[in-house]
């Protein structure tokens, strides 16, 4: 087997037992994208390679699959490691995310490799929503592409604020310096309106490991580090929201006895210590904590991300879904909240329709109430807009039907993020980022105003808009036409102008009336399973 | 800020898994296999609901090929933790005389386990089954949701499935569907060993080397655990010291040849090997595509 001579994994990643064995070093979990066919399964298989993640019996099967499916001629198809359903590996395309595990002596590592179809964007901005850092593919011969803007917006909007621009296939353009300094000054001036940390540009090959452990004699020209020690320094962004206390989502309410009661759940912000003043929202009432505990026993103190659950020192109603909040906040609990939306359903977004929404633990019906605008992600630009479609990106108020403890997503991605739900087919169909309460406040009456006329007639450019005009440009012109005849027949003018009125006033009336008696028929033919699933979980 | 060790956000992960399941499912199940994942598993599921018991019962889907010391392991675990365990055996299995020599790994496993859970699943009407599986196993486990929805007939659709971002799980189902929920998604099998060390969680026996009896077939280690299993021509029993990286039905799971007696030993052992746990198993080599070809027809 010569492919697999030629790949013997560099000697100098020699493993320290100790720090791997007592489990006390960190993880970093990141996510590679970019666009079709950019070589990211390619990469991320030569990363377990070379870190030793992957085994002979693997390397066998590997060595079979890459001569049936594989599209590296003789060598070895490392796309083939991670693409792992028939249908891929068939299709010789990544249609799901992916998670992979490899350590290094330094660090742990779980990468999302996501797909690069437009189709399958939603499974992006899921790798995207629990990354660290992010590494954005680009193919050195076909340069920036529509997708990798796209990506670059998904990751920006969903925090990770550190990308690697993985400059991939030099190997295809002779390594040729020139090349990689045009797509870095491209991308730089394609993203610069987006909020990034840092953003480290690496020439490499995948398919022959250049730049990948350690910098290749290929690129004499860069300076810079190769792939793998990159990921293993880089330092995950701080997410603080700047607020002293606490924050603990109350997820399950463990009530074993009688003596017993304690709310279990995850420390989504602060620091808890037995005794503190706690308020629990929404409903304002206040107590103390009493006690701690861990999984097996009290604690005298718990962190931001720990499982924990904690007594408190009064008979406090206190339910899944709400939060117990420690510190000075003037946080409160909000029935409307402004959010960028990622709409991931197959049927589009429908205003004033009835989602569900999730955030944190707690689940309400919602309905967006006004959508702001659409936002263009080859260009970034914001426009008015009726809908949005699958992989569509807008600006929404949504209105909900019970008071929710959120926060806005830069400061806390537990109390930020949200998932919209479809009440008939049960499916996730929108990501939610809160970018703050309802941008609709009572002071704001041009909000408020835009939000009732287009809960009355519509949003712009929408059908229902055109509907509506259509049909009050026809009411007008009939009671107009009934009023002219009545005046002629009659010689009355104002008999004419009562009988216009009268048939606006009794047709809508009697319109509105037979609509309902039709719809209450309707339901009632509805199969049972769906109206049953529809009644909350 | 305290920074979180590695196994303290994996451990705070599934924690929040598993109180996810107990609060939004009415009936769940812990699918107990014994094996070390199961031990972490379970483990896991004692803390989240600490100082309480896990208020689910554990099921495990005996295939009745199961070595001796796994089955008297599990009954002391159950009496130990003071827990419901819940034994089932496919009857219709062991009556049509199925068993892993005459039938064939294939068939065997495909009766007495994906079946046989099948029907544990629907006799109690179970609608949450916690499952010990990891991404890192297998190609098509590292595609699967950590809330896998499953058919009324238990069938999982991989084109079909809803996304997980953050750590926000739709468990929204229709009458009959259920979810098998898989807490250790994002462990590795040196996360699981690491933390059973740091833990000190019990496991069986046989993952530590001692002199077994082994017979060399089919070029894997099996080790005869009783008299069932016949001698084939030119066959002997040897005694060898091996031990197990994972555990399954005893004719179908390879030994290795070993020394490693303590977890160290295991640890050093693992962080060595060129082969992975799945190599002993038979029934993963079926033919390609063979484990997504069994969790489309229900298999864990």
């Amino acid at each position: 087997m010569s492919a697999l001579a030629r790949l013997v994994p560099v000697p100098d990643a020699e493993p320290a037992p100790e720090a791997l064995a007592a489990g006390r070093h960190s993880l970093l979990r990141f996510i590679t994208c970019g666009s079709v066919d950019d070589g990211k399964s390619t990469l991320i298989g030569r990363m377990l390679f070379e870190a030793g993640a992957v085994f002979e019996d693997q390397l066998d099967s590997l060595a079979k699959d890459s001569r049936k499916f594989g599209t590296q001629g003789e060598a070895l198809d490392f796309a083939l490691l991670v693409d792992g359903l028939s249908a891929e590996r068939e299709q010789g395309i990544t249609i799901d995310v992916a998670y992979r595990y490899f350590a290094t002596p330094r660090r742990s590592f779980i990468v999302a490799d996501t797909p690069g179809h437009e189709q399958y964007t939603r499974n992006m901005a899921t790798g995207a929503s629990t990354a660290d850092l992010a590494v954005i593919l680009v193919d050195a011969r076909k340069g920036l592409l529509p997708q990798t803007r796209r990506h670059s917006y998904i990751v920006s909007s969903l925090g990770v604020r550190d990308i690697v621009v993985a400059i991939n296939k030099m190997d295809l353009v002779g390594f040729d310096e020139a090349i990689f300094r045009r797509i870095e000054a491209d991308y730089r001036a394609a993203t610069a309106g987006l909020n990034f940390r840092s953003v480290t540009f690496i020439p490499l090959s995948a398919r022959d490991g250049d730049n990948v452990v350690v910098r290749s004699g290929r690129t004499p020209w860069y300076s810079g580090p190769a792939l793998l020690p990159v990921l293993e320094e880089a330092e995950p962004a701080a997410r603080a929201d700047g607020q002293a206390g606490f924050l603990l989502p109350v997820q399950w309410i463990n009530r074993p006895d009688l003596d017993f009661r304690g709310f279990a759940g995850t420390l989504a912000a602060g620091t808890l210590v037995a005794g503190d003043a706690v308020t629990v929202l929404p409903s304002g009432r206040t107590t103390r904590i009493a006690r701690v505990i861990g999984g097996d026993g009290d604690l005298t103190r718990a962190h931001a991300g720990q499982a924990i659950t904690v007594t408190t020192v009064d008979e406090v109603d206190i339910a899944r879904g709400d939060v117990l909040v420690g510190g000075h906040r003037d946080l409160k609990a909000a029935t409307q909240i402004a959010a960028r939306l990622i709409w991931t359903g197959a049927e589009p977004l429908e205003i004033g329709r009835e989602y569900q929404l999730k955030l944190g633990t707690a689940l309400v019906n919602t309905r967006v109430a006004l959508l702001h605008d659409a936002v263009d992600i080859e260009t970034f630009e914001a426009r008015p807009a009726a809908s949005l479609p699958m992989n569509g990106i807008g600006h929404a108020t949504l209105r909900l039907d019970a008071p929710v403890v959120c926060l806005p997503y830069d400061g806390n991605r537990d109390l930020g993020g949200f998932i919209l739900i479809d009440r008939i087919s049960n499916e996730t169909v929108g990501f939610g980022l809160v970018s703050g309460p309802g941008a609709t406040e009572a002071g704001d009456w041009r909000s408020r105003l835009a939000q009732g006329a287009q809960d009355l007639i519509g949003a712009p450019g929408s059908e229902r808009r055109g509907d509506v005009l259509a049909l009050v440009s026809w009411r007008l012109a009939s009671a107009g036409t009934l009023a002219g005849i009545v005046a002629v027949v009659t010689g009355q003018p104002l008999a004419g102008l009562a009988a216009g009125a009268a048939d606006i006033v009794a047709r809508s009336v009697l319109r509105t009336l037979h609509d309902g008696l039709w719809r209450r028929a309707r339901e009632r033919s509805l199969p049972a399973d769906v109206a049953e699933s529809g009644g909350g979980i | 800020m305290i920074q979180m060790s590695h196994l303290d956000k994996l451990e705070a992960e599934s924690i929040f898994i598993i109180r996810e399941v107990v609060a939004t499912c009415d009936n769940p199940v812990l699918l107990y296999s014994i094996g070390k994942d199961s031990a972490v598993l379970l483990h896991l599921a004692m803390k989240a609901f600490y100082p309480a018991r896990p208020p689910f019962p554990l099921l495990h889907v005996d295939t009745t090929w199961k070595f001796r010391e796994m089955i008297s392991f599990r009954d002391e675990t159950a009496r130990r933790l003071g827990l419901n365990l819940i034994v089932h055996i496919n009857e219709e299995g062991v009556r049509a005389g199925v068993n892993p020599f005459a039938s064939g790994s294939r068939v065997h496993t495909d009766v007495m386990k994906t079946q046989g859970l099948k029907q544990a699943l629907d006799r109690h009407g179970f609608d949450a089954a916690f499952g010990g599986a990891r991404r890192d196993e297998e190609k098509s486990r590292a595609k699967e949701r950590v809330f896998s929805l499953r058919s009324a007939e238990h069938r999982w659709d991989p084109r079909n499935q809803r996304p997980e971002p953050w750590s926000l799980f739709n468990t929204r189902k229709r009458k009959g569907e259920s979810f098998r929920v898989f807490p250790l998604s994002n462990w590795t099998e040196a996360d699981v060993w690491d933390y059973i060390a740091r833990e000190n969680i019990p496991v069986v026996p046989l993952y530590f080397a001692a002199p077994r009896p082994v017979v060399r077939r089919d070029g894997a280690l099996i080790m005869r655990d009783d008299e069932r299993m016949e001698l084939r021509p030119g066959e002997v029993i040897e005694t060898m010291s091996v031990r197990f990286r994972t555990l399954g039905c005893y004719p179908l799971t390879g030994a290795v040849e070993s020394t490693a007696a303590t977890l160290e030993d295991i640890i050093a052992e693992m962080r060595g090997s060129r082969a992975s746990e799945r190599q002993g198993r038979i029934i993963d080599h079926d033919g390609a595509g063979s484990m997504e070809q069994k969790k489309h027809e229900g298999y864990f």
